[in-house]
């Protein structure tokens, strides 16, 4: 897994609310086998007109936001289905961090095993960073994972706060099965202790 | 916390699978029962034979398809090269995992929150998980179930375990006796309606009170299922003589003296008297009439009798957008009544909505009567089983001689992955779980609504209170 650090980039809002799984990467988009591609159909009903050409009115087409690594977007992202092709998608496409003001659990779980950062912000900061953009759309933030700080233009920090575990997979760039591994011994005195076969 | 002191039902599963417990770390949590299937496992395969690695218990896995394969002619060859070679990598990575694997051709498969119950799979105070949100629905039994990612399939693969934080518990009481027309699924699309679809974030769900006790297996799996909907991993529910009597006998359920301990460790599981939880909220579903969805998420809910809400009655203004960007969605006008709305397509089926007592209520409205011939009616039996008895009892004659199409078990239109969908525009009341756009097709607008609802607006080519049909 990548190393998570620091990283600064301009923005794409996409401020609605409950944004869901099947949103992010529709259901017919899961007959695959691998992680790859994914990115080429991110938010494929938002992002596509039926015949396949790109909306013009969608905000991840504009060419102002193309190598945009940071989504802005409304509360609760990532509701509904467990699919890991979400992150997958989002990490495809190009993506490194969400913001918003909740996340579901199992996207949240999801998106920090594939190093991407589910960054909630206090809904008062959420919103000055949405004012903040609406004045200057090329604006560009930095995600400082170490201090857990949001850096925007002019000098000011939006802490957030992330699970300190978490954290330091991610700083690390150490995949969590490599630590259930290193627990073996007591996996296997509890299910003797508890009979289990 | 009084590791002695009374305990909730969760603490008390949650504490008999903690492995270990560093502190400021996750608790390794063991998995008892591990579903797999073909759409969200492949990549958990292909990682552990990346890294040389078997299947740590293949005794506690247990693997099906039902996601992407058809639901028609089981004659006809698979005619979607993705799908078939999805299925085609779940039969193998199960032979090589060495797990007992429920394939096309196996008369026990279906619906993996269907079989897993139906098999006698699941058991109180079990952890049960699976690369799916509805894992949520074993939670009927007692059980810690939820959903999981395809990087955690890989690690209880790995090692028959879970990292994971401990969540809060959120009791939902739900009290008082329903009225005619009112099932289950009215019940949770009730309690959606009130907390919305991230009420219920960070917690497991426990559901006590009066009338959980007088649910019937089914229904208490239909209310469980959709415990996601509302934010939550887990819903769960205390055993009693209702869950033991529809464990006994199942293929997989303990036997002999075995059934008698089991038993007896399953009656010690109820949460105690004294046991905090850490939010409550209680639901009295007396008055509650049957519930429909009018939006895009589970949580936009109405009386199936009620105006559409209008989005300048809002106040908080970005449940307001929310509200307007749903409305135009579905082409609804704030204010308009639901009742009478053409529908195209009528689907009862899913892992909500798709076992033999909710076939029986939609046959119970069919019986006699005949689908309005402009809408499409799919009935989808979630298993096999389900299929086999529904057909022994009649229910599959009631279907086709009302105009319905009686097809084979799936998750078929809930999540649209098999050809079975909506084309762009059309509009379907459903029993299945979300209402998400194009959920059920790109471009289709779904109302969820119960068997009963389901089955008389198959009737009338309208959405219809039940209670009023003639």
């Amino acid at each position: 897994m990548e190393k998570f650090t620091r990283f600064t980039s301009r923005v794409v809002p996409l401020l609605v609310d409950n944004i869901d799984t099947d949103q992010i990467i529709p259901a017919r988009f899961l007959k695959v086998t691998d992680k790859k591609g994914l990115g080429d159909n991110l938010f494929a009903d938002w992002r596509f007109n039926g015949d396949g050409t790109p909306r013009s009115d969608f905000v991840l087409n504009a060419p102002a936001h193309c190598g945009a690594q940071i989504l802005l977007a409304g509360d609760n992202f990532g509701c509904g289905s467990s699919r890991e092709h979400a992150p997958w998608a989002l990490a495809g496409f190009g993506f490194r961090a969400v913001i918003s003001t909740s996340f579901a659990d199992i996207f949240s779980n999801n998106a920090m095993k594939n190093s991407i950062l589910p960054l909630a912000l206090a809904a008062g900061d959420h919103a000055r960073l949405v004012a903040l953009l609406g004045a200057d759309p090329a604006a560009e933030l930095t995600v400082d994972l170490p201090s857990q700080s949001l850096l925007v233009p002019g000098g000011g920090a939006m802490r957030f706060p992330i699970d300190g575990f978490a954290k330091s997979c991610l700083l690390n760039g150490v995949d969590e099965l490599g630590y259930l591994f290193g627990f073996m011994k007591e996996i296997e005195a509890f299910e003797r202790s508890t009979s289990r076969s | 916390m009084n590791a002695a002191g009374p305990k909730t039902l969760f603490e008390k599963v949650w504490e008999s699978h903690l492995v270990h417990q560093e502190p400021d770390a996750p608790a390794v949590l063991y998995v008892d029962l591990h579903l797999v299937h073909e759409v969200t496992s492949p990549q958990a395969f292909a990682g552990l034979r990346s890294r040389g690695l078997p299947v740590r218990k293949p005794g506690r896995t247990v693997a099906t398809v039902d996601h992407s394969i058809p639901t028609g002619d089981p004659a006809l060859p698979l005619t979607d090269p993705l799908a078939s070679k999805q299925i085609a990598q779940m039969e193998e990575n199960a032979r090589w995992g060495g797990m007992r694997f429920f394939g096309m051709s196996s008369d026990r498969r279906g619906i993996v929150h269907v079989i897993g119950p139906e098999l006698g799979l699941t058991h109180p105070g079990m952890t049960v998980v699976c690369g799916d949100s509805h894992t949520s629905t074993h939670g009927a039994f007692g059980a810690l179930a939820f959903g999981i990612g395809t990087s955690e399939v890989e690690h209880v693969l790995a090692t028959q375990c879970l990292l994971q934080r401990r969540p809060g518990v959120f009791e939902i009481r739900i009290e008082g006796k329903r009225g005619p027309g009112v099932t289950a699924k009215d019940i949770v699309l009730a309690l959606l309606a009130r907390i919305g679809v991230g009420g219920g974030t960070g917690h497991v769900f426990e559901y006590t009170g009066s009338a959980v006790g007088a649910l019937s297996m089914e229904e208490r799996m239909t209310i469980c299922n959709m415990s996601i909907e509302g934010g939550a991993r887990a819903g769960m529910m205390a055993p009693d003589d209702t869950t033991f009597e529809y464990i006994a006998g199942r293929e997989f359920s303990p036997r002999g003296p075995e059934w008698d301990r089991s038993v007896a460790g399953w009656r010690a599981l109820p949460t105690d008297d004294g046991a905090v939880f850490d939010r409550s909220l209680t639901l009295d579903i007396t008055d509650l009439p049957p519930m429909i969805t009018f939006g895009t998420n589970p949580g936009m809910g109405l009386e199936v009798g009620g105006p559409v809400p209008r989005p300048e009655d809002i106040t908080d203004p970005s449940q307001r957008s929310a509200l307007r960007k749903a409305l135009e969605y579905m082409n609804l006008k704030p204010g308009e009544p639901l009742l009478g709305r053409p529908v195209n397509v009528v689907f009862i089926g899913s892992c909500t909505n798709g076992r033999i007592s909710d076939l029986r209520l939609a046959a119970s409205v069919l019986r006699g009567r005949k689908v309005d011939p402009a809408v499409r009616v799919l009935v989808v039996p979630g298993s096999q089983a389900v299929k086999r008895e529904a057909e022994a009892e009649g229910l599959d004659r009631i279907f086709k001689a009302a105009g319905a199409e009686w097809r084979e078990a799936g998750c078929s239109m809930c999540i649209a992955m098999n050809g079975d969908q909506l084309s762009p525009g059309q509009y379907a009341v459903s029993t299945s779980n979300r209402n998400f756009e194009g959920r059920q097709g790109k471009g289709g607008r779904t109302f969820l609504a119960s068997p009963l609802t389901a089955a008389a607006s198959a009737v009338t080519g309208k959405i219809t209170d039940v209670r009023t049909l003639s």
